[in-house]
């Protein structure tokens, strides 16, 4: 059994995201500490030993703001926060783990989660790589906005402060369900069709972060053409919830179910 | 740093990481909150966190700085149990015991932020609490019982004797 955590990191508590930045610097050796459902048991049972923690609960940096049909998310808005968004956010964050974790843990930890030692981590990943969204972080070179692809390629050294993307015109999520003593999805997929009539469709719960199904995307009128497609698009690795076999077979089902659902919705 | 814990001001000394759990149970004593999975898992560090239930082995403790904590032995005596303390008492929700803090406190919280009476609604409520002796049936019929008011306080559930010793509750308000 882990116990009290004796540690001499330094620990920094910003106020503000001008401090947080700040605090942040480069990001050499800073823990960055946000909801701590990831980074505490990691300290607890001794596989992070951190030198410097940022820990962001002061700072701010939460809540979802609307402006026009823009959707912007600070990076501690808590999962709990997103449950009634609309698809596939809305459904996808309703699905992360219990009450208790959702009230705790934040979008920017999921997008930022590295991945787990025996279960996929960051499930709306996959939701927001359908939506397009847009990543704006801090870190060396000073702030920028990018694609949530371009920042999840190179996440390293980054201080994610918002994440923000366009209301889709409908959207749909499917997974593969969880076993009840596990807090996280074997394998998750969303859709969303924007408003200019364009489909975008993603994994998570593949081999690292959430990808993009592209050559799924290129049959999406057709949801068992675009499901048997999908597989191509992604890399599968075994862990404590699901076999890589297992999920190359159930990959296609869920993206089926999940265009599926679109095409009803509209 | 200072938390409320119970009603009562206290000065925490453990350094700003410590998990919540283990300022609790070791520098305060309060030990209603089991050390369980220690990652978030199993429910059974649960406490209420300015009344909503939290994982106490996933906050450091800095994070919380004049937070409002309260923990099972905030919530009725042993001579005047909690509607949902009676609830669990009176169908037998108890077992080994582990998960029970937990429970009740999810619970707890339920029916006090009007959660209804749903079965369904219950079990999304208490999720994130694993009961590994698998008396599931037993806690949600409490939880069920007392969300449909089938329970009051101020049960005794112990015997009245007019002898017996008060029960030492650590962690308890005077």
């Amino acid at each position: 059994m882990a116990t009290a955590v004796e540690t001499e990191a330094d620990v920094v508590l910003p106020t503000s995201e001008t401090e947080a930045i700040e605090a942040f610097g480069d990001g050499s050796s800073v823990t960055v500490l946000a909801g701590g459902t990831i980074v505490v048991p990691d300290i607890t049972y001794g596989y992070t030993k951190p030198r410097r923690v940022l820990m962001l609960a002061g700072a701010g940096l939460s809540g979802v703001e609307t402006e026009g049909s823009r959707i912007t998310i600070g990076a501690m808005t808590s999962v709990a926060d997103l449950v009634d968004l609309s698809a596939p956010l809305g459904p996808c964050a309703a699905n992360v783990a219990d009450l208790e974790i959702r009230a705790q843990a934040t979008v920017g930890g999921n997008i930022c989660a590295p991945p787990g030692r025996d279960a996929p981590r960051g499930d709306l990943q996959a939701a927001l790589l359908a939506l397009d969204a847009q990543v704006r972080s801090a870190g060396a070179g000073g702030e920028r906005t990018e694609s949530l692809e371009a920042f999840l390629a190179a996440r390293d050294g980054r201080l994610l402060l918002d994440v923000s993307y366009e209301e889709p015109a409908s959207g749909a999520f499917a997974r593969l369900d969880r076993p009840h003593t596990h807090d996280y999805s074997a394998l998750t997929v969303c859709v969303a069709r924007a408003a200019g009539g364009t489909i975008r469709i993603a994994a998570a719960g593949v081999a690292g972060p959430a990808v993009r199904l592209p050559s799924a995307e290129a049959k999406a009128d057709d949801p068992e053409a675009a499901g048997q497609a999908a597989d191509a698009d992604a890399t599968f690795a075994d862990d404590a919830l699901a076999s890589a076999w297992y999920r190359e077979r159930t990959l296609p089902v869920l993206v089926r179910r999940a265009l599926t659902q679109l095409q009803e919705a509209a | 740093m200072r938390l409320t814990v119970n009603g009562v001001e206290r000065e925490i000394a453990s350094s700003p990481l410590t998990p919540l759990l283990q300022v609790l149970r070791e520098e305060l004593g309060i030990t209603s909150p089991k050390a369980g999975c220690q990652q978030g898992g199993c429910g059974s560090c649960t406490v209420l966190v300015g009344g909503a239930p939290r994982r106490a082995c996933l906050l450091p403790v800095a994070a919380l700085d004049g937070a409002d904590i309260t923990t099972l032995e905030g919530l009725g005596t042993p001579e005047a149990l909690s509607p949902i303390q009676t609830a669990f008492h009176e169908h037998y929700a108890a077992q080994c015991g582990f998960c029970t803090s937990g429970m009740v406190l999810a619970a707890h919280a339920f029916l006090e932020n009007g959660g209804g009476t749903e079965r369904e609604s219950i079990q999304e409520a208490l999720a994130g609490h694993i009961c590994r002796c698998t008396g599931y049936v037993k806690i949600l019929d409490a939880v069920e019982a007392a969300a449909g008011g089938e329970v009051t306080s101020n049960q005794r559930w112990l015997p009245q004797t007019g002898e017996e010793a008060p029960v030492e509750v650590p962690g308890a308000p005077a």
